[in-house]
């Protein structure tokens, strides 16, 4: 029947993660994360795990480079700053096609920033916040439940494309308790890992893990074999969850915290007779286009919110293509957007 | 329909947020959804505390919170940020030893107890969070003594059980007030 308990969304993804058998956690703490480390610490010692409090975020990230080259399944977690320390790990791993979960629970930016709630790191996450043409599984979570569903989905992804997957919260969630299900036995995923290097006894050729080929007509070939990799995601891994969008006049776009903030914002328009939807992306890559193609036909127009100055925004109007109308509100810096100023704009929308 | 959507306020230390976690976790026991957000950071450290609960039997959409149909608060700085909080015919409960202006609004239920004299009476200060949630339970009915207790076995560590049956004093002292 499984474990019903009352956890914080940072305890909820470190305990998803030992659930689905990894072993290794490297990190450095950052509020409003420093409680998955502290879960780990914990936790990881009695399940004969290891966990390592880093020198640093850049040492962490390549401390995971190094489990993931084993063939293990590890994880590090940081916030904002953080992880644009890590961008440079990021990117080697990416290159080198090594499957490991890196989670982002965002505070406000740029720079050192705050500490609040945001979803500034979406470009970063989405895009490349490294060099070179890569990308991330990135899973969005927005309840406690969906943290960990989705970071066991994590290891699952990564070992089964051979790539980063991100869980990109922010510090709401990741302070928030809610009531968590586990589930008696998680769904793992045994990819092949041959590739890894677990030492050859002089049986076999020796495995290389490097993301570097120096000769350009190599490195475009590699290249090639990452994109059409990406291609088959974006075909098959899309996710997303329509809430009432069947009859709405507007269809709201949020994603994790903020989507939530949007079902409140869903109810009082009803009290006001103003049908509603939500359309929440739960892959911020890929990107759910399919979400747009089902819903396109039915509002007057969508009404983009996020915890950022507009940047999934961007995919939203690319997913829209034009044919209609786009509108966006949003807060910074650790703001969280009220259901009072999401209204409004709803009524200014619909005064146009 | 059974929705409670909660607001605690005070200093660092006065059991804000241990409140808030007894209250979503004495939630959970009666069977309904419950989410607590606590406020954290630099506030947290011997600044002001906050939390948002809310307690429910339907999914809830947002455990941050914009209005509140109850509030707790501990301190003057609380008072002044919150009362604006309340919807209408609200219940706001303060710590009357520590909090001294009275609500402005007149569209809400106020009842002052001066918690923190009652608990230092009673022996044990930090008990004072306790009055107030056993005044909130009887104005608001968010959750039952009895899971109130469970919760307390629930949460608090084995070194601390034997510290219940005063608390569980503390909160009938509260809900009789």
């Amino acid at each position: 029947m499984g474990e019903k308990l009352l956890m914080k969304g940072n305890e909820v993804i470190a305990e998803a993660a030992i659930r689905a058998g990894c072993r290794h956690y490297f990190g450095y703490p950052i509020t409003p994360q420093t409680e998955i480390a502290h879960y780990m610490a914990k936790k990881m010692p009695k399940v004969g795990g290891v966990f390592l409090q880093a020198e640093s975020e850049v040492a962490a990230i390549n401390m995971v480079y190094g489990a993931a080259s084993a063939g293990k399944r590890v994880m590090t977690s940081s916030s904002s700053p953080g992880i644009s320390l890590k961008q440079e790990g990021i990117s080697y791993a990416s290159g080198a096609q090594l499957p490991a979960v890196v989670v982002n629970i965002m505070r406000g930016g740029p720079g050192l920033g705050g500490i609040q709630p945001s979803q500034s790191d979406y470009f970063q996450a989405t895009k490349g916040g490294g060099h070179g043409d890569y990308r991330m599984i990135v899973l969005a979570p927005s309840s406690v439940q969906e943290m960990y569903e989705l970071t066991v989905d994590a290891f699952n992804l990564a070992d089964t494309y051979r790539m980063l997957a991100m869980i990109l919260g922010d510090g709401i969630l990741g302070q928030m308790m809610e009531v968590v299900n586990f589930r008696d036995e998680e769904p793992i995923v045994q990819a092949d890992k041959s590739w890894a290097t677990t030492g050859h006894g002089m049986k076999r050729e020796h495995n290389v893990i490097t993301s570097i080929h120096l000769d350009p007509a190599v490195l475009e070939q590699w290249n090639k074999g990452l994109q059409e990799k990406y291609r088959v995601i974006a075909e098959k891994e899309q996710r997303y969850e329509l809430y009432r969008c069947e009859d709405a006049e507007i269809i709201i776009v949020a994603y994790g915290s903020v989507a939530r903030i949007a079902k409140n914002v869903i109810k009082v328009a009803e009290e006001e007779g103003i049908k509603v939807g939500l359309l929440r992306p739960i892959t911020l890559w890929p990107f759910p286009t399919k979400a747009f193609e089902q819903v396109i036909d039915k509002p007057r127009a969508f009404l983009t919110v996020e915890m950022s100055s507009g940047q999934m925004l961007e995919d939203v109007m690319l997913a829209v293509g034009g044919r209609k109308p786009v509108y966006f509100t949003g807060r910074m810096g650790g703001m969280i957007p009220q259901v009072d100023d999401i209204m409004a704009k709803i009524r200014e929308i619909r005064a146009n | 329909m059974f929705l409670h959507e909660v607001i605690i306020a005070g200093f660092g230390g006065q059991g804000i947020l241990s409140a808030g976690r007894l209250i979503a976790y004495a939630g959970m026991l009666d069977g309904r959804e419950v989410s607590f957000f606590p406020s954290y950071g630099p506030e947290m450290r011997g600044g002001t505390a906050n939390c948002m609960v809310v307690v429910s039997e339907d999914p809830i959409a947002s455990p941050v919170l914009n209005r509140c149909s109850a509030l707790i608060v501990m301190n003057n700085p609380s008072m002044e940020k919150f009362e604006r909080y309340l919807k209408k015919d609200g219940v706001l409960i303060a710590d009357s030893s520590l909090v001294k202006r009275e609500p402005t609004r007149t569209d809400i239920r106020y009842f002052g107890l001066p918690a923190t004299l009652m608990a230092t009476d009673a022996g044990n200060k930090a008990f004072s969070n306790i009055y107030l949630m056993g005044k909130l339970i009887k104005e608001t009915g968010i959750i039952t003594p009895e899971s109130f207790e469970k919760a307390l076995y629930g949460v608090l560590p084995q070194s601390k059980h034997h510290l219940i049956p005063q608390e569980m004093e503390a909160l009938r002292a509260g809900m009789a007030i």
